[in-house]
C-alpha cells in the first residue's frame, strides 16, 4: 500500500464522486415526485415530427465512424506516451528527444498514409 | 482503515461488474459494466500508488477503447438471439484458454513461494524510496533505457493504423467533396468572363 | 474518542464543507452563465435579454430551474429506461467531479493530486458516454444521429487537445495543476504557446458542442439531437452538465495558459485582489469568448468540422510539440 499522505489527496475525490452521484439521483427523483406524471401513448412515442416510427431507430451506420474511433485510440496512446516524456525531457536530454522524434516519425508515416488514402475525407 | 475499506469497495465492485459483463443479456449493458470495472481497477491502481497508470487506464481504456466497443455493440445491427445460439460451441475452447491462464497465474504465484529471493532479481532501476513521482520515474526509463521496446510499440501502433484503414476504408464514388486547395486556386478568369453587350442584341 | 475526533471526523467534515462550497459555487455559476449568455447574446443583437423576472431579469435562471423541476419526466416507451436515466446523471456527475482538482487559488484546491491534468483529461474524455448513451437509449432517429455525430466530434478534437496539453507540460515539467500555474514562463515561451492557446480555444468549443460546432444538437437539422427525447429534470441535468463543462473548460484554459489565480502580466500592484477573484475573472473572460463566437459564427458543416480537427489541428499541434521541445532544448530552458 502506498503512503497514507499520498492517498489522502485522493480521498476527497472519492467523497466528491459519492456526493455528486447522490445529488444527481436526488435531483431526478425529487423532480419525478414533484412533477405531475401523466403519461399517455402518444406522449411516450419517439419524436418523429408527427409520424409514427417505422422501425427501430438503431440501424447500421457508416463505417467511417468506426475508423475515427480506431484512429482516435491510436493517437490517444501516442499522447499517453507523450505525457511522461514531456515532464522528464529535462533529465533525459538529447537521446530522449531523438527517441521520441523517431517514435513520432513512425506514426507520422501512418498519418501520411491515411491522409493519402483519403481516410480523413468526409463529404 | 480507510484504505482497506476502499480496497474492498473497489475490489468487490470490480468483481461484481466483471460478472455482470458476462451475464448481462443486453451487450450494451455489458459494455457499461465493463466501463464500471475499468473505473474500479483504476481505483485499485491508485491505492497501490500507481497514479499515472490509473489515469492512463481511464484515458485510454474508458475514454477510447470502450468508446469503440460501445460504437460496435450499439450501432451494429446484430440480432442478439442469433449471436447466443452459436455461443455454446465455443465453450471447450474458452475453457482451455481459461485453464491455461489459471495455470500461468499459479506458476507465477508459486514461483514467489518457492524462491523468496527472486524478489531481489527484479530490476528496479529507480529506488523505491525516491522522491520522484511515478510519472517522472517512467519518463526517465521508457525513452532511454527501454528504447527498443518503446520503438516497437510505435511500430505496433503503425501496423494497427494501416490495418484499420486497409480493412475499413472504402473509396466511394459519386459524392461531392470539398477541395479547399482547388477552391483557393480558382481564379476569376476561370469562372467568369466579361462581355460587352450592345443594346438590342442578346449576349 | 478524542483521537478519533481529530483524525477522522474533523478532516472529513472539512472535506465535506469544501466539496459543498465548490458544488454550490459551480451551480450558481452555471445558473448565472445561462443568464449571462442570454444577456450577452441580447446585447450583441441589440435586444435586452431577459428583463421580466426580478430586477433586470436577475431571477430568471431560478424561475427556469423551478419550471424544469416541476415538469413531467417522460421516458419514451421504446427507450431503454436505465441507460436513458443514467446518461444525464453521468454527464452531470462528471462535470462536477472534475472541479475536485481545479486550483482556484494558492492552496485552495480540494484534491491536490500529482496527476491533476491527467485527471482532467480523463474526466473530459468520458464526456462522450453521456452523449452516446443518451443517443442510443432514446431509440429515436434524431437522438441516434446526434449522439453518433457528437461522439465522433468529441474524440476528434480530444486528440489535438491532448497534444496542446503536452506542449504546455513541456514548459512546466509537472502534471500537478498548482505547479502548472506557479512555474514561471519567460515571455518568449508564452509567445510560442500563443498558437496553442488558439487551437485549445477552438477545441474546447468542439468538445463542449458549442456553436459554431453545435452539430450534434443542430436545431435546424436534428431538432435537438441527442437531447430530443429528454424532459424535466433529465433534460435539466444535461443542460447543467453542458454549462458546467463550459465553465470547467474555461477554468482549464485559465490554468494552462492564463496563469490561474495570479494577477495578469505579473503586475505586483494588483496582487491585493484575492487570487480566486482573478481566477473567476479570467474564467469569465474565456466564457465571454464562448458566447461571442456563438453570436458571431454560423454553424460549421460536418465534413469541414472533421477536416479542421484531423487535417489542420492534428498536424499543427504535432509539429508544435516538436517546435516547443526543440526550442526549449536549444535555449536550455527546460524545467529540471
Amino acid at each position: 500500500m502506498a503512503s497514507t499522505e499520498f492517498l489522502s489527496e485522493y480521498l476527497p475525490i472519492l467523497i466528491f464522486l459519492i456526493i455528486a452521484s447522490g445529488l444527481s439521483v436526488a435531483m431526478i427523483a425529487a423532480s419525478f415526485l414533484a412533477g405531475k406524471q401523466n403519461p399517455d401513448k402518444e406522449k411516450l412515442a419517439a419524436y418523429e415530427c408527427g409520424f409514427d416510427a417505422f422501425d427501430d431507430a438503431r440501424n447500421k451506420f457508416d463505417v467511417r465512424f468506426y475508423l475515427v474511433a480506431i484512429l482516435f485510440i491510436i493517437f490517444d496512446l501516442e499522447i499517453a506516451f507523450l505525457f511522461p516524456w514531456a515532464i522528464s525531457l529535462g533529465s533525459i536530454g538529447m537521446f530522449g528527444f531523438w527517441s521520441m522524434a523517431f517514435f513520432l516519425g513512425i506514426l507520422t508515416i501512418g498519418f501520411i498514409y491515411e491522409w493519402k488514402k483519403g481516410a480523413l475525407e468526409w463529404e | 482503515m480507510i484504505t482497506s475499506l476502499a480496497f474492498y469497495l473497489f475490489a468487490s465492485i470490480l468483481v461484481l461488474s466483471a460478472l455482470m459483463v458476462i451475464t448481462a443479456r443486453n451487450p450494451v449493458h455489458s459494455v457499461l459494466f465493463l466501463i464500471l470495472g475499468f473505473f474500479n481497477a483504476a481505483g485499485l491502481f491508485v491505492l497501490l500508488g500507481a497514479e499515472f497508470i490509473a489515469m492512463i487506464l481511464v484515458i485510454v481504456y474508458v475514454g477510447a477503447v470502450a468508446v469503440l466497443f460501445l460504437f460496435v455493440v450499439m450501432m451494429l445491427d446484430i440480432s442478439f438471439s442469433d449471436l447466443r445460439k452459436g455461443a455454446m460451441q465455443y465453450v471447450p475452447m474458452g475453457l482451455v484458454i481459461g485453464a491455461v491462464l489459471l495455470l500461468e497465474f499459479f506458476t507465477l504465484f508459486g514461483a514467489w513461494q518457492f524462491a523468496p529471493e527472486a524478489m531481489g532479481q527484479v530490476s528496479a532501476p529507480i529506488a523505491a524510496d525516491s522522491e520522484l513521482t511515478n510519472t517522472e520515474a517512467l519518463g526517465q526509463l521508457v525513452y532511454t533505457k527501454y528504447f527498443l521496446p518503446f520503438q516497437l510499440a510505435g511500430l505496433i501502433l503503425l501496423v494497427a493504423m494501416i490495418g484499420a484503414i486497409v480493412l475499413t476504408h472504402r473509396q466511394r464514388s459519386g459524392v461531392y467533396k470539398q477541395r479547399v486547395a482547388e477552391q483557393f486556386a480558382r481564379k476569376r478568369e476561370d469562372a467568369m468572363e466579361v462581355r460587352k453587350v450592345s443594346s438590342g442584341s442578346g449576349a | 474518542m478524542e483521537d478519533m475526533w481529530n483524525t477522522y471526523i474533523w478532516p472529513t467534515l472539512i472535506i465535506l464543507g469544501q466539496i459543498g462550497l465548490m458544488i454550490g459555487v459551480v451551480m450558481i455559476a452555471v445558473a448565472y452563465l445561462t443568464y449571462f449568455e442570454r444577456k450577452v447574446l441580447g446585447a450583441m443583437q441589440r435586444r435586452q435579454g431577459p428583463m421580466t423576472v426580478g430586477p433586470f431579469g436577475l431571477l430568471q435562471p431560478i424561475a427556469d430551474g423551478i419550471k424544469l423541476f416541476s415538469k413531467e419526466t417522460i421516458i419514451p416507451s421504446q427507450a431503454n429506461a436505465p441507460v436513458f436515466i443514467l446518461a444525464p446523471m453521468m454527464l452531470f456527475m462528471l462535470a462536477l467531479l472534475a472541479w475536485a482538482v481545479i486550483p482556484v487559488d494558492a492552496q485552495m484546491v480540494i484534491a491536490n493530486i500529482n496527476v491533476g491534468i491527467l485527471f482532467l483529461f480523463a474526466v473530459s474524455s468520458m464526456g462522450v458516454y453521456g452523449v452516446l448513451m443518451a443517443g442510443w437509449a432514446s431509440n429515436s432517429r434524431y437522438a441516434f444521429l446526434g449522439g453518433l455525430r457528437s461522439a465522433s466530434q468529441m474524440v476528434s478534437y480530444e486528440v489535438s487537445m491532448g497534444l496542446v496539453i503536452v506542449c504546455v507540460l513541456l514548459c512546466v515539467g509537472s502534471l500537478n495543476l498548482t505547479d502548472i500555474v506557479v512555474t514561471p514562463r519567460p515571455v518568449w515561451v508564452q509567445i510560442m504557446l500563443l498558437p496553442m492557446l488558439v487551437v485549445f480555444l477552438v477545441s474546447i468549443l468542439a468538445e463542449t458542442n458549442r456553436a459554431p460546432f453545435d452539430l450534434p444538437e443542430g436545431e435546424s437539422e436534428l431538432s435537438g439531437g441527442f437531447m430530443v427525447e429528454y424532459s424535466a429534470m433529465t433534460f435539466a441535468l444535461f443542460f447543467l452538465g453542458e454549462y458546467a463543462n463550459m465553465i470547467l473548460m474555461s477554468a482549464m484554459c485559465t490554468v494552462l495558459f492564463l496563469g490561474g489565480w495570479l494577477p495578469p502580466f505579473g503586475i505586483e500592484v494588483l496582487a491585493f485582489v484575492p487570487g480566486f477573484i482573478w481566477f473567476a475573472l479570467k474564467t469569465a473572460g474565456v466564457l465571454f469568448f464562448f458566447l461571442w463566437t456563438r453570436a458571431t459564427f454560423p454553424r460549421y458543416r460536418y465534413d469541414q468540422l472533421m477536416r479542421l480537427g484531423w487535417k489542420v489541428f492534428l498536424p499543427l499541434t504535432l509539429l508544435w510539440v516538436f517546435v516547443v521541445s526543440g526550442m526549449l532544448i536549444a535555449f536550455d530552458a527546460l524545467p529540471q
